[in-house]
């Protein structure tokens, strides 16, 4: 199984390693990930110049238009919309929400996972027992009960998995603290009597949050799909805003006769998720060089 | 003995989490913005009704006062009566929890069908055809809408081919067995991917190690070596990644049943968020916790169970 290998000569060893470094820094998922998104972002940014279209405007004598029908490249959905419109605006909406609804989850449970792991004692202790409740709610119930007591819109979207979402930030920047504190720069840093948040926030933050930064890749895909799923359920980005969930959910019904419907919404999500999925694997690897 | 005593701890340390779960579910009635009783029960309810529920809620009692009185009601398993039915919360969630838990069990049954030959076929050919296939699988599945993929399944196997039932899950075992296909490949599909990436890892690292180069150089076949040897101690760490996922999945469980419509209590949860149906939302979102809590559980006394370097304190 393993292969055999023979001992490169150290002039070209030291090459090699400098091309795997050079290879890791931008390496096949980074660079394949970050131009696939890069490509979805310029379409939700383009949105009115590759297309002319409305994407609310109704017009029920026009409604079930099969993709390839003049004026409309995807068809048009059963109120008349034209569903390449209604999809280059809904990447607007979706994208836009996803990756805004990481920001405050990163920022707050980093924040708390850094005092977390440098006091420590009862401090740590008390975060630790709220974490481990919010924990014990599987991630959607929560975000769904959360929007359903505060009310529906993007804002308690926001909210709502602000106040989940940050326990997984805290738990990774507390681990992380943890073995920080103990290193000799951070006791350097304690030594020489610098103020606690300056010892916090310049010397071992930029230490500590990278495993956070790499979750928040894949975080944003799992946020991404619990604003598609709650736009399915009705609960998401209120009518008549395009989103891909209500998107699919107002396919689901005409599957049979119209299947490209719910297909092409969902087919957008799991290439943006493959994107973000490529850029986050890259990241790693990056790291670990 | 060490084992019983390691169980009754773990049951005590349970005690805070589940205060903690049964205040986050008394809050979420104080989160609605406004007088909770006129939002409610809508523009048209009538001062007496918006009095009657207000007392009903406790809502004019203090804070502490109204959280103990929800305790109290909970440790009785008085869960409240729903809006909709007028019958029990814990009546409905009892009703509903059986299709749940099918769709549970079969999506886990058939992740270990799909991740675990997927993941030891990956390790034994390390960096070969296959597994640079299979290593993609879970970087595509990463983004995968569960109920768009289940949508999918539907219109394939349930509305083309007629292989399968496309909604409900019928009376009978039979019908049971049919009907829960469908919903446990979506689950399946969607929590697969994670746990091939972690069993293919683990695999690779005792693939290398010592024990196993001996039992090679013994001449042993390679399958006995992978099957016989290696799987084993590779499934220790994977139980620890399928419960954290498990638990994950729990929510997706509810996206599941309504794009199948399975009367289960996600689709409980849903319906009554669609109703405004207070009481039983409160009781499912609880319901939830509690699951994951003991699935939670389950997975730590599985772990210890398999692997006896797990310090049992």
């Amino acid at each position: 199984m393993s292969a055999v290998t023979t001992a490169d000569p150290p002039a070209s060893a030291a090459a090699g390693a400098r091309r795997r470094r050079r290879r890791g820094r931008w390496n096949p998922p980074l660079i394949s990930g970050l131009v696939l998104f890069g490509l979805i972002v310029a379409c939700a940014l383009c949105a009115p110049l590759l297309t002319s279209q409305d994407p609310i405007k109704q017009n029920l004598a026009q409604a079930f238009l099969a993709p390839g029908a003049p004026g409309h490249p995807l068809g048009t959905d059963s109120f008349g919309r034209d569903v390449l419109a209604r999809m280059l605006y809904g990447a607007r909406t979706d994208l836009q929400v996803g990756v805004l609804a990481v920001v405050s989850p990163f920022l707050i449970g980093s924040l708390i996972g850094l005092v977390a792991g440098w006091f420590g004692g009862w401090i740590d202790a008390v975060i630790g027992r709220v974490v481990d409740v919010v924990i014990a709610f599987p991630f959607l119930v929560l975000v769904i009960a959360l929007v359903f007591a505060i009310g529906p819109g993007t804002t308690s979207i926001y909210v709502a998995i602000t106040l989940v979402g940050w326990v997984a930030y805290c738990r990774i920047v507390r681990g992380q603290m943890l073995v920080a504190k103990e290193q000799e720069y951070a006791m350097a840093a304690r030594a020489s009597g610098l103020p606690t948040w300056r010892i916090l926030l310049r010397h071992l933050l930029p230490n500590v949050v990278l495993q956070a930064v790499i979750f928040s890749m894949s975080d944003i895909v799992l946020t991404l799909l619990a604003i598609v799923t709650l736009g399915f359920l009705g609960l998401g980005v209120p009518p008549p805003t395009p989103d891909w969930g209500t998107m699919i959910q107002e396919g689901q019904q005409f599957i049979l006769t119209k299947w490209y419907m719910s297909t092409i919404p969902g087919l957008a999500v799991v290439i943006t998720g493959l994107a973000l999925a490529l850029i986050a694997d890259g990241i790693v690897e990056r790291a670990n060089q | 003995m060490r084992y019983l005593v390691y169980i009754l701890k773990r049951l005590v340390s349970l005690i805070p989490v589940l205060l903690g779960i049964s205040f986050i579910v008394f809050f979420l009635i104080r989160l609605i913005p406004g007088d909770p009783a006129s939002t409610l029960l809508g523009v048209h309810a009538t001062p007496q009704a918006i009095k009657e529920l207000r007392d009903q809620l406790g809502l004019s009692k203090p804070l502490l006062g109204q959280y103990l009185t929800f305790l109290g009601h909970l440790l009785q398993g008085n869960l409240g009566y729903s809006y909709v039915y007028g019958s029990s919360v814990l009546g409905l969630i009892t009703t509903s929890l059986p299709a749940t838990i099918w769709l549970l069990v079969s999506g886990t049954v058939f992740t270990l069908l799909i991740a675990v030959p997927l993941a030891v076929v990956a390790a034994a050919r390390r960096n070969g055809i296959l597994d640079n296939i299979i290593r993609a699988v879970p970087v595509v599945g990463l983004g995968l809408p569960s109920f768009w993929l289940g949508i999918m399944l539907i219109l394939a196997f349930g509305l083309k081919l007629g292989w399968f039932p496309v909604a409900g899950y019928g009376t009978t075992l039979a019908d049971h067995l049919r009907g829960i296909v469908l919903p446990g490949i979506t689950i399946a599909l969607t929590l697969s991917p994670i746990l091939i990436r972690s069993l293919r890892a683990s695999m690779i690292d005792v693939l290398n190690s010592d024990y196993i180069v001996t039992a090679r150089s013994k001449g042993i076949s390679t399958a006995r070596v992978v099957f016989g040897h290696a799987l084993r101690n590779a499934a220790v760490s994977s139980v620890a990644v399928l419960g954290v996922n498990i638990a994950y999945l729990t929510g997706s469980t509810l996206v599941v049943e309504r794009v199948f419509s399975l009367p289960g209590i996600g689709e409980q949860m849903i319906s009554s968020i669609l109703g405004r149906d207070f009481p039983t939302v409160q009781g499912v979102t609880l319901t939830f916790a509690i699951m994951v809590v003991i699935v939670n559980l389950l997975t730590d006394l599985t772990h210890a169970a398999l692997d006896p370097r797990v310090k049992l304190s």
